[in-house]
């Protein structure tokens, strides 16, 4: 939960404004001319599954780049130094570059409208059911909690009441989703992208203008914080204490592993934006393009908050009004003259509207397609579903607007409720897993992991940790040691359950599981009717996939290497 | 595998390839105006905002920056325009929106 001290206000001036405003305007013009494309449900759900590989790219990294990512990293820089990277380059890069290698065919030749579906052709109803509901309520709960946060900066930044700002942001995203559907929601999202990078890199040049370039600032850290700062990884051997509180291998098992596998690859948010490209390549390379800008982020992020420990060395310590989440805000404050000022208060608006769009986009999705189509009213024509698409969407700000009022009363219980939908998307990620490549893996071994998974992690963090069975320094350590326990439990009750129920039909498996899909480029034997032939210029070595994706993985391993010794 | 011709279908009947505007307009448009504007504050910079910036003229930098990717993003547009569609994909799509 974001909490900026009192005392932040920015310098804004009509210019900062004007440049606002114009944003604001661009957003729902977005909405109003997207509105003409949207005929059918598949164009309000998924655009037609028509897009560009670049536009459903830049998408897939802005989804993610919500406000709230961007002011806790850099929180998490300032915290605990060079070691936020780890959140991009092992935590995202791996993860995402399995997506659109591996785990895409699947995805995208199965011609699913989400993520949930995909466990309801392969698995059965019930896991269905389970993942449908759960994501439903955690994309709203989500939705409302960003609109707090939001509303919490927008009051301490600009002085606005919090119930205007909730309103308004909710509203705006209201009026262009329901209008426009996953493609303004798209279009949006890269138009903040590049907001957000025209914030940020002023941010970081002036910053370490100040500190003296990248020597001062690591001379400074160094005196003040000792050299395991500025290092990735040193003192993450087992057993050696690091402010992190964790080590070698549960960062690279729990976060590299099981929690980013987990969020990049099964949260629909996400994998809508590479559903709704235009043919199976460009799904390939969404999330592929994606990892590129989001592997430089993680400087954008880490320098600001390296910055602000310098510039500010009280923050987050005791005594001190100043908490680590003020790190971006405080260098807006005291760097950025009106001008920049006025398109980083933009950037920082657009990235929280555009984070709550993502969850909104995904959540009318889910309800409409997955839980209202297959489960009430099955079998209506398409214009039907696609009215109650835009019903749905209103009903859904509606209630995250409702969720933001209840977040700024009941703040703990909020925070409590993230945790626990958090623990769900680990046990997805190893029935997605064990579901793709073990034909055997039976019907009803799906939502028995998601439910073992989920319990073990929950018994795990709130029993065996919270009550001090055993001792791990930090929630964050302990989060990444759940997320395994919840990965290797899963995993075991899935294989137990399969030996004891029916496999499904191998007929129905067709396109699901590896060694059935369509091309046999993919690893598959043919199957009639989900063949699709490659579209012209897609074989170009600059979109192969699979240069894209072991080229990502390289250059991240080599971003390590400054900060390994 | 009846879902899946459901989908097929509605892939076809789908209108956003055909009637979906370019949003290389619009980020084209919004950086060029963004950036000047921004270049303007930058010409008339003060003394307190140079201060403040670590007497770099940022508003002139990042203005200029912004203005070259819009400026980027409209030549992208003229020179691959999206290639619109075929007689023969409009008509498909007046008989089904009828």
């Amino acid at each position: 939960m974001i909490t900026l001290a009192a005392g932040l206000r920015l310098p804004t001036n009509g210019l900062d404004y004007a440049i606002l405003a114009v944003y604001f305007a661009v957003v729902l013009g977005i909405g109003f001319a997207a509105r003409r494309s949207v005929k059918t449900s598949l164009d309000f759900f998924l655009s037609g599954r028509s897009l560009p590989a670049w536009v459903t790219g830049l998408a897939f990294v802005a989804a993610n780049l919500g406000a709230t990512e961007i002011l806790g990293m850099a929180a998490t820089g300032a915290q605990y130094g060079v070691a936020v990277v780890h959140w991009y380059w092992i935590g995202a890069i791996p993860a995402m570059v399995f997506l659109g290698l591996v785990m895409m065919p699947f995805y995208y030749g199965s011609r699913v409208r989400s993520v949930p579906e995909f466990l309801l052709q392969r698995f059965d109803k019930s896991a269905h059911l389970l993942s449908s509901v759960l994501f439903a309520f955690a994309a709203i709960l989500i939705a409302g909690v960003n609109l707090y946060a939001l509303s919490i900066v927008v009051e301490a930044l600009l002085g606005w009441p919090q119930w205007v700002a909730i309103v308004v942001a909710g509203l705006f995203v209201l009026v262009y989703i329901t209008i426009g559907g996953l493609s303004s929601a798209i279009y949006n999202e890269v138009l903040q992208f590049f907001v957000i990078l025209a914030a940020l890199i002023p941010i970081c040049v002036i910053g370490l203008k100040r500190v003296g370039g990248w020597d001062g600032l690591t001379s400074s850290l160094e005196k003040s914080h000792g050299h395991s700062f500025l290092t990735a990884w040193d003192g993450t051997g087992i057993g050696e204490p690091n402010a992190l509180g964790a080590n070698w291998l549960t960062i690279i098992l729990g976060l590299g592993f099981v929690l980013s596998f987990g969020y990049w690859t099964t949260n629909f948010a996400e994998v809508q934006r590479a559903l709704s490209a235009k043919n199976l390549s460009a799904a390939q390379r969404t999330p592929l393009i994606a990892a590129y800008p989001k592997m430089f982020i993680a400087f954008l992020v880490m320098i600001p908050g390296l910055v602000a420990a310098v510039v500010m060395p009280k923050i987050g310590q005791e005594g001190s009004d100043l908490t680590y989440n003020d790190a971006i805000p405080l260098l807006m404050r005291d760097l950025l003259p009106n001008g920049v000022l006025g398109i980083a208060v933009t950037g920082l608006l657009a990235a929280f509207m555009a984070g709550m769009a993502a969850n909104v986009s995904s959540f009318n999705t889910v309800f409409t397609s997955d839980i209202w189509a297959k489960y009430v009213r099955p079998g209506r024509e398409d214009r039907y579903y696609l009215r109650f698409g835009r019903l749905v969407t209103a009903v859904g700000v509606l209630c995250s607007i409702g969720t933001a009022f209840l977040a700024a009363s009941f703040n703990n219980i909020m925070g409590y409720l993230q945790t626990l939908f958090s623990f769900f998307n680990v046990p997805m990620f190893v029935v997605f897993i064990i579901g793709m490549f073990w034909k055997r893996a039976s019907m009803k071994s799906g939502v028995w992991g998601l439910v073992a998974g989920t319990t073990a992690a929950m018994i795990n963090y709130f029993w065996i940790y919270k009550q001090g069975i055993i001792t791990i320094p930090t929630d964050q350590g302990a989060n990444f040691v759940s997320a395994i326990v919840a990965f290797v439990v899963g995993a075991v009750v899935m294989v137990g359950v399969t030996l004891f129920t029916q496999p499904k039909p191998e007929a129905e498996l067709a396109g699901l599981v590896y060694g059935t899909l369509p091309r046999p480029s993919a690893g598959g034997t043919p199957v009639p009717g989900l063949d699709e032939p490659p579209a012209k210029g897609d074989d170009a070595w600059y979109r192969r996939p699979a240069l894209l994706g072991w080229g990502a993985i390289v250059l991240a391993a080599l971003c390590y290497l400054p900060y390994s010794f | 595998m009846s879902d899946y011709q459901h989908e097929v279908e509605l892939e076809r009947r789908s209108a956003t390839a055909a009637r979906l505007f370019d949003i290389r307009l619009v980020i084209g448009g919004l950086f060029t105006l963004y950036g000047v504007i921004v270049m303007i504050a930058g010409f008339a910079v003060s003394d307190a905002d140079l201060k403040k910036a670590e007497d770099i003229n940022i508003n002139l930098w990042t203005g200029l920056g912004m203005l070259l990717l819009g400026l980027f993003f409209l030549a992208w547009i003229k020179l691959r325009p999206i290639v619109p569609p075929t007689a023969e994909e409009l008509a498909a799509l007046q008989e089904d929106t009828g």
